[in-house]
């Protein structure tokens, strides 16, 4: 493996680790204000279908992206709905939500464009243009670190800059700013939120606008990737997120260094079918498997423990 | 928002003596009715406070104390009625008016964000912009200036959760005055306080009087309205019954006031006859899944045909006690138990072989232990006995009809109402959820029975109804283990009181032979000066 | 005080949530251009107008039944099992060895050994999120989902790498002896002279489905074991007090509930395929969790529920033919069972409480 490769390897998991760690923040949001959400891969597949959809009717990946955070916002909504307003089950209601968004994004999607649930392939400015950073072409040639700035830094879209710049961005709200205290306090203890006037249910409805905003972006970079919607295409993404998310104990910075090694893994994984050592050869399947088996590894809590928000997953009912 | 928080520049308010109240009252409620479905939670209530005095409301559990102040505080909904503060009928929609209106809330059970600081709690919803810098900043100073101007003295960057309970309840009434609350409201303040603790509470209480705040105190126990409050309000299935001046009443009044009759302050019993020890506790241990230790060492023992009580205030080790001996807490040491050595590891034992031993345990909490609210009362009355052979049809299915003939009879001899079998337990009031569960222990004829708060919102009538069965299953001969936080009833129930504190054994007094002020010295940790081991063979 | 009579809490709510649910489907049709009664015609024509359509709408209730169950028995341990799609593969795993390691001269003999070979394989893949969950604390949700992924993986390389046919195209494995064959309703029924659709894969597991249905009833609600998962499900601390291990019910549950779905494959796997394709399972196990949630977790309801969700996925099948509706609708339809009975259960509930208070308060006055 030589060192371009690595660098390969490395860009790629960036790319690949950009959805999870929007989405990984949508549910850092979500959770951290009391409402669990498994619906994140719902949210996912439904700004996926609608973002490609429009980009691929407007021409327009900007149109698109606005159609996609419209749909995941909608979902979003449902879902506060059922788990905030009518106090249901934050866990079905999520899973309802997943099938709602593998249901219409084929049912729709058919009576669209007549493609078997797929959208016609996005080109030119239907997708996110890469961003070369000032002096990539100059920098390229200046060995070990030209090629590091050229390919791994520099050359990615829009939104994995702003991916990497919600983190700090995440922490600064959730730390410093009245929102984010309140915010962490509706999902540690609502009743203390409650009783010092604060509305409960807003902050909640609140927190899922974030999740979907966030979410519709991580939608709409996998239709602009990938140019354009595939049946399932978030393939299990929204449940890797919230994986990252518990191993990153509901924490912005560890949420980047979590959904990073999983976006490596991906890559690793889509870059090798198989993997030999020594006699021993690692069958592709082991490969796909593998950020599934590390998940249940890290929620066996054989890599620390972690506690999540106290409220999480509980509906508010008031009490004296 | 922040319009109301500019606490910083004005601190408290001026001091006005409370001699000279002024002739407007600072809460006056008119005719305030609240229903909760079919249930009238409170019914046409008028009280007026004084500026500057402290108000007890006194009552039964249920009695409709809380949901009053839930609505003086914006968290129901009044069905109707009026609230005048300082003489201005004001509409509290939600908390954020209560506060806005200058009434600050302690309740019952703190509303505390566990792993925040004490002054992130205290900003929360009070802060001055969008930062959190110059919040926290001001909150440190003042309550660095509250705490030193009424003992309320508190670490502003401990987290809530490192706090002990007295503590959380300063930061509970340090919120309240940084939103510069005028009136005071405490729900229970001194329920999970030991005497000390709550001695201090009222100190402050009295400091914060002093400044012309106003407080309302509900309380269920008569010592505290008598010694704090300047007037007291009964409270009695919703309706208040009377308010008068404390100087001018006593216990007893107040005690029938709050229950309607005259009250049988004590039980009717024979003297004890025990017999030979029943259950030989030695060095009881008991460490919780937080690593820290609630049994340090507890020895006693209990003997046939007589009641052991344990006084004490709740959390100093009398739940782990009732636990390890019902089977499902774990600890170290030795018990006997009909001289026979039984397992406390939990490797071989849990509650069904302790049942099997002839241990009854009547749990602390019946909602969360002794029942399940949402089984049928025939499925609740063999509920830790469901493996007895006689509940059985054959070997692989239980029988259901014979349990419930069974509960029908049990229901009949308790006197449960209403007398159906089939209904789900969390439909019966508190005394008779109380019923099924005491019958359940009863009924299988035990030799050692564990009670914890036997009538813990249990309403009079059951009270009584309890406390005869417990005394005739003891004149049967049977050892009785009995814990309660109320002391009353520790004094009219026990043959014996051994008092505990932070897991240890106090001291052990015959309840003829000692008094109220005695044993909350004890339950305080002063040390018992005539100590002996308790329990040892004479 | 109970607010409502317990016919209105078992029937009528899920029966008002269900027609909610079945409207925004309409919608849902209409929206995309066709004609929401025409597709319902359609849909129960193809379902129930011939004796092929009844067999398929059977064979389809026969597997919602066994998911249904399961996440139903992990339900009443309040253990929210989404591992039924995982389960339900490895036990077609099992079957299949089993009906591939002996030339069975049976069905007779093969159906018991092949619905313990399902079971055993369902109950092992449930097993190591159920004792993660016990001993680990780790959420049984998430774990169950990464063995569905993971579940799906190992099954496919068993069958790519071990049982695949040398030098066949196919990612399938061999063909079950015949002696492993299980009657189909065509076969069962011809000795009584009733002619059933040949081709249909309604058979012989629709009538375990029902065993196993009965078997459910007794265990939850007649045996020791049931009181104790129910009473486990219902508090916990009450469950400790009482003498209950929790780490043991909730494994027990739990193999249970994988079992259920792993049983599943003698309808699927040996029942009709008669052999082991990839993703044999299609969505079976998630189905059951909106049989399980409209059925109220009772085994009545769940049979209810499985023959209609039975009925939508062979109507959908005709529907994707016919009106050229995607078979995924009825993956949305499920989506909005689901939400209503489920999540949205307040929503109806609230009203309709308030209405029956309101009507005893007029009996009464």
């Amino acid at each position: 493996m030589d060192y371009l490769t690595i660098i390969q390897i490395l860009d790629s998991s960036v790319r690949l680790a950009t959805p999870l760690l929007l989405t990984c923040l949508a549910g850092l949001f979500s959770e951290r204000a009391g409402v669990v959400d498994i619906g994140l891969e719902g949210k996912l597949l439904i700004a996926a279908f609608l973002s490609g959809a429009a980009a691929a009717v407007t021409g327009s990946i900007w149109i698109g992206l606005l159609a996609g955070v419209a749909g995941s916002l909608a979902f979003s909504m449902i879902h506060g709905l059922a788990s905030i307003t009518f106090k249901g089950d934050q866990l079905i209601s999520g899973v309802a939500l997943n099938f709602l968004a593998a249901g219409l994004t084929v049912v729709v999607g058919q009576s669209w464009f007549q493609l078997g649930g797929r959208t016609p392939s996005l080109s030119g400015d239907g997708r996110f243009a890469p961003w070369n950073l000032p002096f990539s072409d100059a920098m390229a040639k200046i060995p070990v670190i030209g090629p590091a700035y050229d390919e791994l830094i520099s050359g990615h879209t829009a939104l994995t800059y702003l991916a990497l710049l919600a983190v700090p961005l995440s922490w600064w709200v959730l730390y410093r700013s009245r929102f984010g205290l309140r915010l962490r306090a509706v999902g540690e203890n609502p009743s203390a939120v409650d009783t010092a006037g604060i509305s409960v249910v807003r902050l909640r409805y609140a927190a899922l606008v974030i999740a979907g905003v966030l979410c519709g972006l991580a939608g709409t970079y996998l239709a602009s990737l990938a140019a354009g919607f595939v049946k399932d295409m978030s393939a299990g993404r929204g449940y890797i997120a919230l994986a990252a998310l518990i191993f990153a104990k509901w924490r912005p910075w560890y949420a980047l260094w979590a959904t990073l090694l999983f976006g490596l893994l991906e890559a690793i994984g889509n870059r090798y079918q198989s993997i030999a050592l020594g006699d021993i050869v690692i069958p592709v399947q082991f490969m796909q498997a593998l950020p599934y088996i590390l998940t249940v590894i890290i929620l066996a809590g054989f890599v620390g423990k972690a506690i999540p928000p106290r409220a999480s997953g509980q509906s508010y009912v008031k009490e004296r | 928002m922040s319009a109301q928080n500019e606490a910083g520049r004005q601190e408290t308010v001026a001091p006005t003596a409370s001699a000279t109240a002024p002739s407007v009252p600072a809460i006056e409620l008119r005719g305030i009715s609240k229903a909760f479905g079919p249930v009238q939670a409170n019914k046409d209530i008028a009280i007026s406070v004084a500026k500057g005095s402290i108000h007890g409301i006194i009552g039964e559990n249920g009695a409709g104390k809380s949901t009053l102040m839930s609505i003086l505080y914006g968290f129901y909904k009044a069905d109707s009625g009026q609230i005048l503060i300082n003489g201005k009928e004001v509409q509290i929609a939600d908390s954020q008016a209560a506060i806005a209106a200058g009434i600050g809330m302690v309740f019952q059970h703190f509303k505390l964000v566990e792993n925040f600081t004490v002054l992130e709690n205290v900003i929360l919803g009070a802060e001055d912009g969008g930062l959190l810098k110059p919040s926290l900043a001001k909150a440190r100073k003042l309550l660095k200036q509250l705490s030193d101007e009424y003992e309320l003295s508190v670490d502003p960057d401990a987290l809530i959760e490192e706090l002990s309970v007295g503590h959380q309840q300063r930061v509970e009434i340090l919120k309240a005055l940084y939103r510069q609350a005028d009136i005071l409201i405490l729900d229970e303040p001194t329920g999970v306080l030991t005497p000390a603790e709550a001695d201090h509470l009222f100190r402050i209480l009295e400091g914060l009087k002093e400044q012309g705040k106003t407080i309302i105190m509900i309380t269920h126990k008569l010592r505290e309205i008598m010694e704090i409050t300047d007037t007291v309000s009964v409270m009695r299935r919703g309706e208040m019954t009377a308010t008068v001046k404390t100087s001018e009443t006593s216990p007893e009044e107040l005690a029938e006031l709050m229950v309607g009759r005259k009250v049988l302050l004590h039980v009717d019993k024979k003297p004890a006859t025990p017999g030979a020890p029943v259950v030989q506790i030695e060095n009881l241990r008991v460490i919780d899944e937080q690593k820290v230790e609630r049994l340090k060492g507890v020895s006693f023992e209990v003997r046939a045909g007589e009641i052991v009580g344990i006084a004490g205030v709740a959390g100093n080790g009398q739940t782990e006690l009732l636990e390890v001996l019902g089977g499902y807490q774990n600890g170290t040491g030795k018990v006997v138990m009909n001289s026979q050595e039984i397992d406390l590891s939990g490797k071989h034992s849990n509650g069904q072989t302790r049942r099997a031993r002839g241990i009854a345990h009547v749990p602390e909490d019946r909602h969360d232990e002794g029942l399940i609210l949402e089984f049928q009362a025939w499925e609740n009355m063999v509920f830790g006995y469901h493996h007895a052979p006689e509940y059985q049809k054959n070997a692989l299915l239980m029988d259901n009809a014979g349990i419930k003939a069974m509960t029908q009879s049990s229901m009949d001899k308790f006197d449960v109402r209403p007398p159906n079998p089939k209904l789900e337990a969390k439909s019966f009031s508190g005394g008779n959820q109380q019923k099924i569960v005491l019958a359940r222990e009863i009924e299988r004829n035990p030799d050692l029975l564990l009670v914890g708060q036997p009538t813990r919102g249990v309403d009079i009538g059951a009270i009584e109804f309890i406390h005869q069965q417990i005394v005739a299953l003891r004149d049967q001969g049977k050892a009785i283990l009995l814990v309660s936080v109320e002391l009353d009833e520790i004094l009219s129930l026990s043959d014996r009181i051994i008092v505990m504190f932070d897991g240890q054994i106090m001291g052990e007094r015959i309840p003829a032979e000692t008094n109220e002020g005695e044993l909350g010295l004890m339950m305080a940790g002063i040390t018992d000066t005539k100590h002996e081991t308790a329990g040892a063979d004479q | 005080m109970s607010k409502m009579p317990k016919w209105a809490d078992a029937i009528l709510i899920p029966l008002i949530s269900i027609l909610i649910a079945f409207f925004f489907s309409g919608v849902v049709i209409w929206a995309i251009g066709k004609d929401p009664i025409m597709a319902i015609k359609t849909m129960v024509q193809g379902a129930f107008g011939s004796t092929q359509g009844v067999g398929y709408t059977l064979y389809y209730a026969t597997n919602f039944i066994f998911t249904g169950l399961s996440v139903a028995v992990a339900y009443h341990a309040r253990l929210f099992n989404i591992g039924g799609e995982g389960q339900a593969t490895l036990g077609g795993l099992g079957v299949t060895l089993v009906c591939l390691s002996v030339p069975w001269p049976h069905w007779a003999l093969a159906l018991p050994a092949a619905m313990i070979g399902g079971a055993l394989f369902g109950a092992a893949w449930a097993f190591i999120p159920a004792w993660l969950q016990a001993k680990r604390g780790s959420h049984i949700v998430i774990t169950t989902i990464m063995f569905n992924y993971i579940g799906a993986a190992l099954v496919g390389y068993v069958i790519l790498n071990i049982l695949k046919v040398p030098g066949s195209m196919l990612t399938e494995s061999a063909r079950f002896p015949a002696g492993a064959h299980l009657p189909t309703f065509h076969e069962m029924l011809a000795p009584f002279g009733i002619s059933f659709n040949k081709n249909a894969p309604a058979n012989m597991s629709f009538l375990v489905a029902i065993l196993a249905s009965v078997a459910f009833y007794v265990l939850i609600w007649r045996t020791r074991l049931g009181y104790e998962i129910r009473a486990y499900g219902q508090s916990e601390s009450a469950a400790k007090y009482a003498g209950i291990n929790p780490a043991r019910i909730v494994i027990i549950a739990m193999l249970i509930s994988g079992a259920l779905a792993g049983l599943m494959a003698i309808n699927n796997v040996m029942g009709e395929a008669e052999r082991l394709i990839d993703n044999a399972v299609e969505g079976a196990g998630f189905i059951g969790i909106a049989v399980a949630l409209m059925g109220r977790n009772h085994p009545i309801g769940i049979f209810l529920a499985s023959i209609l969700f039975g009925f939508l996925y062979q109507g959908g099948a005709e529907l994707a033919f016919w009106e050229s509706i995607p078979r995924e609708l009825v993956v949305v339809i499920q989506a909005l069972v689901i939400m209503f009975t489920g999540a949205l259960d307040n929503m109806v509930r609230v009203p309709l409480e308030k209405l029956f208070l309101a009507f005893s308060k007029k009996k009464e006055a």
